[in-house]
């Protein structure tokens, strides 16, 4: 059974001989392709509309090549053998039967996503906070944590908020950008903001309260320092902008005719 | 009271409502009795019902419905352009448009400008009280 002329052929033929694929000026394209390199096959049968394709039955059958798979394999399709199956180990009759039917949990495929941070909210984005001790303060932020909490900053020394973390959906993005470049914010993540693990004291009654008193409110030096670090670099960018030291210390309140649907911020 | 404004070719008008809000076009042609034909060089001509449109003190020289070279000339000849942004009407609206873009910086900024301008102002008035007074 001869091939057709090779205009025909889906695929180019296989080489007959090494020499031949060497003279071959096409070679280089031909080499087998691994499985990574394989561009996905985009469909032999283009869709005229959806559910009807361009080709029959039988066209379709002539450009995948199936007839000169055949004829390579001497007029039958290539077949393997079947892998043979491992015989499964005698399975004994279990001893008990729950009386009830134990209900099964349903599945459950989804997966967990990093929280999605605005298009709005970028690096050094001035954000105003809406809730909780802070509401009202502008505040410069600095990066999103894994945990998809935001780490903020005020800085300390212009409106008193800490290296702190805030919930995006508690504050709003104005369009103010201050020059973040020079401050490094690598060290912080969620481990370093989580509550400190006590050690367990035994339960003496008379060192009872006066334990208590010890460990209040006294914030580690190193936590000091990691703030001036930070806030160094911040203040010098914010001080090169007119005003915008002020507007940091200034809290946001909405005023007579402000309507916040319409405001830009 | 005469009317001072008038539905003519050539009328400048601001179009009030729809999708053209806001815009400035020339009345081209009259349809019929509620209806318009209108123009301007970032449209397609097309039919306006008056209640839709203001009209502006400006009219430019044109023909009946001229093709939208003409059109354009005409419109530099007549300087619409800076006649409305000089006018007091045109002036309100370039106002309430920057107010409506301002930052919340722009506003914490403005507000600033505000409390200096009124000191200003009460430092030169205590100062002509104590003249007068």
């Amino acid at each position: 059974m001869t091939y057709r002329s090779s205009r025909f052929l889906p695929f180019p033929p296989p080489f007959e001989s090494a020499e031949q694929e060497d003279h071959c000026q096409y070679s280089e394209g031909r080499r087998p392709m691994a499985p990574k390199d394989r561009k996905p096959h985009v469909s032999r049968n283009p869709d005229l509309i959806r559910g009807v394709g361009k080709y029959s039955r039988s066209k379709m059958y002539h450009k995948r090549g199936l007839w000169a798979i055949k004829a390579k394999n001497g007029g039958a399709f290539p077949k393997h053998e079947k892998k043979a199956v491992a015989a499964a180990p005698a399975e004994k009759p279990p001893k008990f039967y729950p009386a009830d039917d134990v209900k099964k949990p349903l599945v459950n495929k989804r997966k967990a996503r990093p929280t999605k941070l605005r298009a709005s909210i970028t690096p050094g984005t001035v954000l105003i906070i809406l809730a909780g001790r802070f509401k009202g303060k502008r505040v410069v932020f600095l990066k999103q944590l894994t945990s998809g909490l935001l780490l903020v900053t005020g800085p300390f020394k212009i409106n008193g908020v800490p290296l702190r973390r805030v919930n995006q959906a508690y504050v709003i993005a104005t369009s103010t950008k201050v020059d973040i470049s020079g401050v490094n914010v690598e060290k912080f993540d969620d481990k370093y903001f989580g509550k400190k693990v006590e050690k367990k004291k035994k339960k003496g009654e008379g060192e009872f309260f006066e334990a208590e008193k010890e460990e209040k409110n006294t914030l580690p030096q190193d936590k000091k320092d990691d703030q001036k670090t930070v806030d160094a670099a911040l203040i010098a960018s914010i001080e090169a902008v007119p005003d915008l030291k002020s507007y940091l210390g200034a809290r946001f309140s909405l005023k007579a005719g402000m309507k916040p649907h319409e405001l830009v911020f | 009271m005469p009317f001072k404004r008038y539905v003519e070719i050539g009328r400048i008008a601001l179009v009030n409502y729809g999708k053209d809000y806001g815009k400035l076009v020339v009345i081209v042609d009259v349809i019929d009795q509620n209806r318009a034909l209108v123009d301007s060089p970032d449209m397609v001509r097309g039919q306006m019902n008056f209640k839709r449109l203001t009209l502006t003190d400006i009219k430019i020289d044109i023909k009946r419905v001229p093709n939208k070279k003409t059109l354009i000339a005409a419109m530099e000849a007549a300087d619409v352009k800076n006649k409305w942004e000089n006018s007091s009407w045109g002036r309100k609206l370039i106002v309430q448009k920057k107010r409506a873009s301002l930052n919340d910086f722009d506003r914490f900024k403005i507000m600033l400008a505000k409390i200096k301008k009124a000191g200003v102002v009460r430092q030169e008035l205590a100062k002509l009280k104590k003249e007068t007074a």
